[in-house]
């Protein structure tokens, strides 16, 4: 069922382990470069990337123009407000004018859950989901695995605990794929309103309990409370939801002493974080958004990479061979 | 498709002495050790730059700095490939030291077309502005299509261009050899 990646990353659910690990070691060697005193290489020089961003963001969108800046393409941001979008274009049209621009990639954040595949098959450009809706953020996964293999090395039976709102959470879904393919164990818990049915079947454990889904993680993902994707009231108050799967100090205690906390922020502080939580020993959260530059600047290089996206199979097998017989 | 050795160009004795003699000629070049940093380029570079290194600091008693240099992303060469498992594998670039107003040994196994050579160029000053960078490399195959010559090299090997020159090394590859062969199928 996994295809190899080819020119668009959708999503983590049905990526090979195998694929994962390449992007993986590939965004290894890139975090030097952001480290450099010119923080740049050439591998993408000339390609011209689009950041269509339907939906408010700082930290993906910021590290993914960083990312296609510190590989030298060229890149142009969209957003809703300000673009046709606000006219009532559709996404069809914006994505093909875009491509009629001699588009390589796009990048794009939207609300609804599929609109970069419906892209993806209407172009001939790369497509990079930066999050659509409440089905999946690959990138957010990657860096969230990336940062987890850089602490423990390999991942396999190691206890993934992610909390809170599991049902609107793309970076949940995310993370489970990628997780259960490189032989983690995820436990999922929060409130029984924000678990989707049947998510056992994803392969992950799901524990409502706090305490006990927290006691034995080598990490605890801390999902944002996401105000915005709360169509009816599913937990009686923010104070509430503190109260009961909130992480605190308090509730550090219950963890190993070492476990790691994870946040793919934005934070709401004191709600289902605290302040000395986040800004703790344990928090990884800065260390997170420094991983998601390299990853996203590995996404894109693996990606496109290379002379051509467009060329049909054929003239990319045959470039291949030429490529195989070449010496160095 | 593999590659079929014809001959052994340098065995391990050959190769030691040639890396003797370079680590020798790079000292004598420069007056000493002061300002030198060797840097390989990945992956059979990175090892001759360390045997070089250590080499110089038998001769002078003095340490001199290694580095990495991982040239992917700068090469010229790269073509769309299939999928993402059949792209060059970018390598981890090492390069501690500031390189301003340093003399830069750039350390590669074979100089062919110079591409590599340039794409290293490339890469190395956008780390700083060395005061020279000077090349060794253990062989020269010629067929050069850049302006790139070599300041010391361990053997100038007349190749014709289908030929191959495969540099093993013990960190590698087990052992010491370097060998002419062909393409098989």
């Amino acid at each position: 069922m996994s295809e190899p990646l080819k020119k668009d990353l959708l999503g983590l659910d049905g990526v090979s382990a195998d694929d994962i690990n390449t992007i993986l070691d590939t965004a290894k060697s890139f975090k030097e470069i952001s480290h450099r005193r010119v923080k740049k290489v050439p591998a993408l020089r000339g390609k011209t990337i689009c950041n269509l961003f339907f939906e408010p963001s700082t930290r993906t969108r910021a590290s993914f123009e960083l990312a296609e800046k510190r590989l030298s393409a060229d890149a142009v941001n969209i957003s809703k407000s300000g673009s046709s979008v606000a006219k009532g274009e559709t996404l069809r049209d914006t994505a093909e004018n875009l491509q009629a621009m001699m588009i390589d990639v796009i990048v794009i954040r939207h609300s609804a859950s599929g609109a970069p595949h419906f892209l993806a098959s209407l172009l001939n450009a790369s497509v990079i989901n930066a999050g659509d809706g409440a089905h999946e953020h690959p990138t957010q996964g990657l860096l969230d695995i990336f940062t987890l293999r850089e602490k423990f090395g390999d991942l396999k039976g190691k206890k993934i605990t992610i909390i809170g709102d599991i049902t609107h959470s793309r970076v949940a879904r995310s993370n489970i794929y990628g997780l259960v393919t490189l032989g983690a164990n995820v436990t999922v818990c929060g409130p029984p309103t924000l678990m989707p049915a049947r998510v056992s079947e994803l392969g992950v454990d799901v524990e409502t309990n706090l305490r006990r889904a927290v006691t034995d993680a080598d990490a605890v993902n801390v999902l944002r409370i996401q105000l915005e994707r709360q169509k009816v009231n599913l937990f009686p108050s923010l104070a509430e939801y503190a109260d009961v799967y909130g992480i605190n100090s308090e509730r550090l205690k219950w963890m190993k002493p070492d476990c790691l906390i994870m946040h793919p922020g934005p934070m709401n502080r004191g709600v289902e974080i605290s302040q000395d939580v986040a800004d703790g020993r344990q928090a990884v959260i800065l260390e997170q958004v420094t991983n998601g530059v390299a990853i996203r600047m590995a996404v894109l290089y693996l990606l496109c990479g290379g002379v051509q996206l467009t060329k049909p199979d054929d003239v990319i097998e045959a470039a291949e061979e030429k490529e195989d017989t070449k010496v160095s | 498709m593999g590659f079929e050795a014809k001959a052994t160009i340098m065995d391990a004795d050959q190769i030691r002495r040639a890396i003797k003699r370079i680590s020798h000629e790079i000292v004598e070049r420069n007056g000493g050790v002061k300002g030198l940093v060797v840097v390989g380029i990945l992956r059979r570079g990175v090892h001759l730059a360390r045997r070089i290194a250590d080499y110089i600091e038998k001769i002078e008693d003095a340490q001199v700095p290694v580095g990495a240099l991982d040239i992917t992303l700068y090469r010229d060469d790269f073509e769309v490939t299939r999928n993402i498992q059949t792209r060059p594998v970018v390598g981890t670039t090492d390069i501690s030291e500031d390189v301003t107003e340093k003399v830069i040994i750039l350390v590669d196994d074979v100089l062919f077309t110079g591409r590599t050579i340039r794409a290293a160029l490339d890469e190395l000053i956008d780390f700083g502005r060395p005061s020279q960078i000077q090349l060794a490399v253990l062989v020269d195959r010629g067929h050069r299509e850049f302006p790139i010559k070599a300041d010391y090299v361990g053997r100038n090997v007349p190749t014709s261009e289908v030929e191959m020159v495969e540099v093993r090394l013990k960190e590698l590859d087990g052992k010491d050899e370097v060998l002419l062969g062909e393409v098989s199928e």
